[in-house]
């Protein structure tokens, strides 16, 4: 991961930013040229919901290089109260204790230290929520 | 456009092949085709590769294997779509024909992954898909596989053994192949009971690492009498962030590229023989199959649990084993599938043999769903 590969990515994943087609009001993550539902390229940058909850989840056992350390992590889709999906690790619970249609919040963690580059990153993971 | 067929094929057992390296499988399965298909007078050379530039430290491979092959001169590039590099090198090898701008392609695909760590492995089928958005978060490709799974079960009710039976049947089919990684039979409870890989997806439900070459000699029908015409290939592209589908059961991009090859060839589902699709993991076989149109939504895993699939069955899937007991060497498995097909047409399948197999189909997918190619090919 380079640096400016990190750096122009940083907005969007610090703080949950996706995108409003201006014509149709379709709102994406990430973010993309064009509106893929109407073709429009009129976009605008949106704030996300920061709670929703997990359609469906899994443990990752064996990880990539890079994530060693955080092994077994969950990873699930979660589909936020505006009904944009995100992909996410889940963070704060035992995966015995996982359950699909649980309600989470996005947080802010380190995602992994980059052996290349020497870039600690960071990013969204989600938690559950506690009401 | 002219009617092209597969005029040769030549296949390298699936293995650790710790002595050989890219160059020497490719060249091993390049001569068996050329010796199958009775030249080498090839006037364009297509390969498929997934993972040289980080296995081997390698790129421009299309220069590297036309002269491994002693074949200076000849116009050369790779063809790069993920895991279905090898279906969408064999669309374009096929268009090269068709069009008239070359008489003899070969297609070959290879990749030796046993060269690379298992977590590079991991990161190259990673490769696949947004780094920026889903690698980020650190899912593997089976992870992704895996929220398919276990949403498909809670959709519809489908049982851990009626999807893990997609494993077991693969192996049946593979007894006896001659280039299937593992030409053994696996009981369901060493599936289910197998660690687990990212849950619920057990280890013995994914395919495994593999090193392989396969290449095909594409020739225009007319010229290849003993060959098995290709009534259609077809390629699409579908939704790339996972999480950016409505419906994560269903893969676009195979609806859309069996719909236009079904099509071209002007084939129904029913018509096709057997069939050779990506079960990368079991649910992907099972999604795969229902896409395609072989069974309805959401019955997939019944349908394979209750033997439909088998060799005798309604729709032979995966006759010498597909990706899990064949093997899955990435960039080469689409050309693999193809040249399966061709084999079961020609009645060249031996122990696997569908009984008189008229029309099969390939299906090959690149990342979960976001590339896939369908090749139909039909004989007499």
């Amino acid at each position: 991961m380079s640096v400016p590969r990190y750096w122009r990515e940083t907005k969007y994943r610090y703080r949950l930013i996706g995108q409003m087609c201006a014509q149709c009001g379709s709102v994406m993550f990430p973010r993309s040229g064009v509106c893929s539902p109407c073709g429009s390229v009129d976009l605008e940058e949106v704030k996300l919901a920061e709670t929703g909850h997990v359609v469906t989840w899994t443990v990752v056992r064996n990880p990539p290089a890079g994530y060693m350390e955080y092994a077994p992590y969950l990873v699930a889709l979660v589909e936020l109260d505006d009904g944009v999906r995100v992909l996410s690790q889940l963070v704060d619970i035992e995966p015995i204790k996982m359950k699909t249609g649980m309600r989470v919040e996005a947080a802010f963690r380190r995602v992994k230290v980059d052996g290349n580059s020497g870039i600690i990153e960071y990013g969204y993971k989600f938690r559950p929520l506690i009401e | 456009m002219r009617p092209v067929a597969v005029a040769g094929v030549g296949l390298t057992k699936v293995s650790e092949h710790w002595e050989k390296g890219l160059k020497d499988l490719f060249t091993e399965a390049a001569y068996k085709a050329f010796e199958d298909a009775g030249t080498k007078e090839i006037d364009a050379l297509y390969v498929a590769n997934m993972g040289a530039p980080i296995l081997q430290d390698q790129m421009h491979l299309g220069a590297m294997l036309a002269d491994a092959l002693g074949m200076r001169g000849v116009p050369a590039l790779s063809v790069g779509a993920a895991s279905a590099s090898g279906g969408v090198a064999f669309h374009e090898g096929v268009k090269a024909v068709a069009s008239g701008f070359a008489d003899c392609v070969l297609v070959g695909g290879v990749e030796k992954m046993s060269d690379g760590l298992p977590e590079d492995v991991l990161s190259i089928l990673a490769m696949a898909e947004d780094q920026e958005y889903t690698a980020y978060t650190g899912v593997t490709n089976t992870g992704l596989n895996a929220l398919i799974h276990r949403n498909y079960m809670e959709t519809y009710g489908a049982t851990a053994e009626e999807i893990a039976m997609f494993a077991v049947r693969g192996h049946e089919h593979a007894v006896g192949s001659k280039h299937s990684q593992y030409p053994f039979k696996v009981a369901i409870d060493r599936v289910l009971s197998s660690p687990m890989e990212a849950d619920p997806i057990h280890m013995l439900e994914c395919a495994a690492v593999g090193d392989g070459a396969a290449a095909l000699i594409l020739m225009p029908a007319e010229q290849a009498p003993e060959g098995v015409e290709v009534a259609a290939t077809s390629v699409a592209t579908g939704p790339y962030y996972l999480a950016g589908r409505k419906d994560i059961l269903t893969f676009d991009a195979v609806k859309t590229a069996a719909e236009r090859a079904y099509k071209t060839a002007g084939v129904t589902p029913e018509e096709v023989d057997l069939v050779e699709v990506h079960d990368e993991t079991t649910i992907a076989g099972v999604v795969s199959l229902e896409d395609l149109g072989f069974v309805e939504k959401g019955k997939g895993a019944a349908f394979v649990a209750d033997g439909c699939t088998l060799r005798g069955g309604e729709v032979p899937t995966n006759t010498f084993g597909g990706l899990k007991a064949r093997g899955h060497p990435l960039g080469a498995t689409g050309l693999y599938q193809v040249g399966e097909v061709a084999l079961q047409l020609q009645g060249r399948a031996g122990p696997c043999q569908v009984e008189g197999a008229r029309v099969g189909l390939a299906e090959s997918l690149g990342g979960l769903g976001s590339t896939c190619a369908v090749t139909i090919l039909r004989r007499g």
